[in-house]
């Protein structure tokens, strides 16, 4: 009785320090345990609360682990076939340009089947964000090599690792699509600690921003994890990423605009 | 006062576009249509209604162009020939299944392959049978005439948007290059994005506080789910078949024989008809307008009063599957078609039909 008391006096308005956002579905995610769509997902969303943009926001949500990225997040989106969301986001913006739109997309939707999509959306200067998980890997169809793979590194289809010889190389899309002209903001994060969580928060936010300013593709890519599919725990996976992904992944901003 | 045309189907199809209020036309060039589009750029259509045109950079992404602007409730539209409506079929097959509104024109050239880039009838299947994955029809319109290329936009996005279905305008090369007078509509309004929210409530155009989120799909892992809409989409088609057949019937009332076709073949028919008169044979035209749905019963009806049916096509012979599942035994039919981008002679067609039904 006391107890309760006390827990009812702790929550006051003025003791919250995080609420989850009212833009997330109470649908629960369909996410494995320490994936990071989860936390992407909610960043994005509390950017949409934050800017105060619900109604003026229009999602693409990708085919790969995110596919059903619309159960979740409380706006209005569609469901584009497997790696054309950009192609879905230039008529949308093009047809109703006072709106934001953004496309979330994996490695496998983006940089393999959906390449030329990305680049083209990218070279004709859209004005939308496009939000890129990058993970390496396949998840939902159950780890096979993605675009992003990297050298050495096991899945479902190169058992013995990826041999750049038989395979070709990882795609590092971030940085080529930083080279054309009609992206305005190109950057890296990661959501696997709290200070990156923030970071990547500001980046999308600085994404949504400039489509008020006309100025091409604001571009974020999020270095992830797939522990399910790298067969690791969500913890190793995390190291796993750090001593791995990220030296070939670096983080950090690729393209700023000049203030 | 009418204001007349002298236009080439493909031109006729890009005036018509733009007077019916389209939102975005998006295309990629391909032989034998690309005046379709040139038309649209010279017109600057964002100048007259506003309209969005952009060239893609493939047919892949111009029918997901389509997918993004149908889903916000947008009048939308491409055009293409063969190879590049082939690689549309993805797009089409999730646009029926997130039962999206769309026109898409094909100006068929022959195929396989690369084929050739002179006229040809040879994707009706690919047309009527579902081109893509999955249980889906979408309605097809054959037009024969530079007229009908107009009149059968403004048509197709009623339909479009009454059945929110894809609507695809079957035409050929012949039809998309002849020159032929026109009678052109009034300009239509583009409507506003607070019409267009009214019209169409399912579209994404933003959730307002005051209704639930919109969501655009064609998935449903649950397979007990994804079969309510199967059953529902079929439920469509039926209401489809049931309520939008259409043709036409020349010479018919005192035929003993029919041809049976559509587009330029039928054109071609009509001057057989002329030469088989002189000659003494009853010949008359059965024209589906709609490929799909296909006017069965119509043709059924014919088949109690003629003695043989040939099947006109500018292919190896696919309409005519249709028309034998009709007739359904009751009278013979046959095919005589030319291929590869051949178009058949007037006589050539006659003679089929004196030596494949009257002597045959």
């Amino acid at each position: 009785m006391e107890e309760n008391t006390i827990k009812q006096d702790i929550r006051q308005d003025e003791n919250i320090v995080y609420k989850r956002t009212n833009l997330l579905t109470d649908k629960a995610l369909s996410y494995c345990p320490g994936c990071g769509h989860g936390t992407t997902h909610r960043i994005i969303m509390e950017v949409v609360e934050e800017m105060g943009i619900q109604s003026d926001v229009i999602g693409i949500a990708p085919v790969g682990c995110s596919v059903l990225a619309y159960e979740f997040m409380n706006i209005d989106m569609q469901q584009a076939a497997h790696g054309r969301a950009p192609a879905l986001a230039t008529a949308i913006k093009r047809l109703i340009p006072e709106k934001f739109v953004f496309s979330y997309q994996g490695d496998g939707d983006l940089a393999a089947i959906g390449t030329a999509e990305t680049i083209h959306a990218c070279n004709r200067g859209e004005n939308i964000t496009m939000i890129f998980v990058n993970n390496g890997i396949y998840g939902m169809t159950g780890g096979q090599m993605a675009p992003t793979t990297l050298i050495g590194m096991k899945s479902s289809t190169t058992p013995y690792g990826r041999d750049s010889h038989l395979m070709g190389n990882p795609l590092k899309m971030t940085e080529l699509v930083a080279t054309l002209p009609g992206t305005y903001y190109v950057t890296r994060q990661a959501v696997h600690t709290a200070a990156n969580v923030r970071k990547t928060k500001k980046a999308i936010r600085k994404a949504f921003e400039y489509q008020k300013l006309n100025k091409g593709v604001s571009f974020v890519e999020v270095v992830s994890n797939c522990n399910s599919g790298w067969k690791m725990t969500p913890l190793d996976s995390n190291k796993w990423m750090v001593d791995n992904m990220f030296p070939f992944y670096p983080l950090g901003d690729i393209k700023v605009p000049e203030e | 006062m009418k204001e007349i045309k002298l236009m080439k189907g493909n031109e006729a199809i890009a005036e018509a576009a733009i007077r019916a209020g389209t939102d975005g036309y998006f295309g990629y060039p391909i032989t034998p249509q690309s005046e379709v589009m040139e038309y649209l750029t010279a017109e600057s259509p964002h100048k007259r209604t506003g309209m969005v045109v952009l060239q893609a950079e493939s047919e892949t992404a111009s029918i997901n162009m389509l997918y993004g602007g149908a889903s916000c409730g947008m009048r939308v539209m491409t055009s293409s020939s063969s190879p590049g409506i082939s690689l549309m079929q993805e797009g089409i097959s999730y646009m029926a299944g997130a039962e999206l509104p769309c026109l898409i024109v094909n100006v068929v050239r022959g195929g396989p392959g690369l084929g050739t880039i002179q006229p040809a009838q040879s994707d009706y299947f690919q047309s009527t049978k579902g081109g893509g994955h999955g249980d889906y029809n979408i309605i097809v319109l054959a037009p024969a005439s530079v007229q009908e290329m107009y009149d059968f936009v403004e048509l197709s996005y009623e339909l479009a948007f009454k059945y929110r279905n894809p609507v695809l305008i079957l035409s050929d090369g012949a039809i998309g290059q002849m020159m032929e007078k026109v009678e052109i509509g009034e300009q239509k309004q583009r409507r506003t994005l607070d019409q267009i929210i009214k019209e169409t409530p399912w579209a994404t155009t933003g959730k307002t506080s005051d209704r639930e989120r919109n969501i655009i799909t064609s998935l449903d892992l649950d397979s007990s789910k994804q079969e309510i809409l199967n059953w529902k989409l079929q439920k469509k088609y039926q209401a489809m078949r049931d309520n939008e057949v259409r043709y036409e019937k020349i010479n018919c009332d005192d035929a003993e024989y029919i041809f049976v076709a559509y587009g330029t073949s039928s054109r071609i028919c009509q001057k057989s008809i002329q030469l088989a008169r002189e000659k003494g044979i009853k010949v008359g035209l059965f024209r589906p307008i709609t490929l799909f749905p296909f006017p069965k019963d119509a043709i059924f009806e014919m088949a109690g009063q003629v003695k043989g049916m040939l099947s006109v096509e500018m292919s190896a012979g696919q309409m005519i599957e249709d028309i034998q599942l009709a007739v359904n035994g009751k009278v013979k039919v046959e095919h005589f078609g030319r291929v590869g981008g051949i178009i058949p002679t007037p006589e050539e067609v006659v003679n089929a039909l004196e030596q494949k039904i009257i002597g045959g």
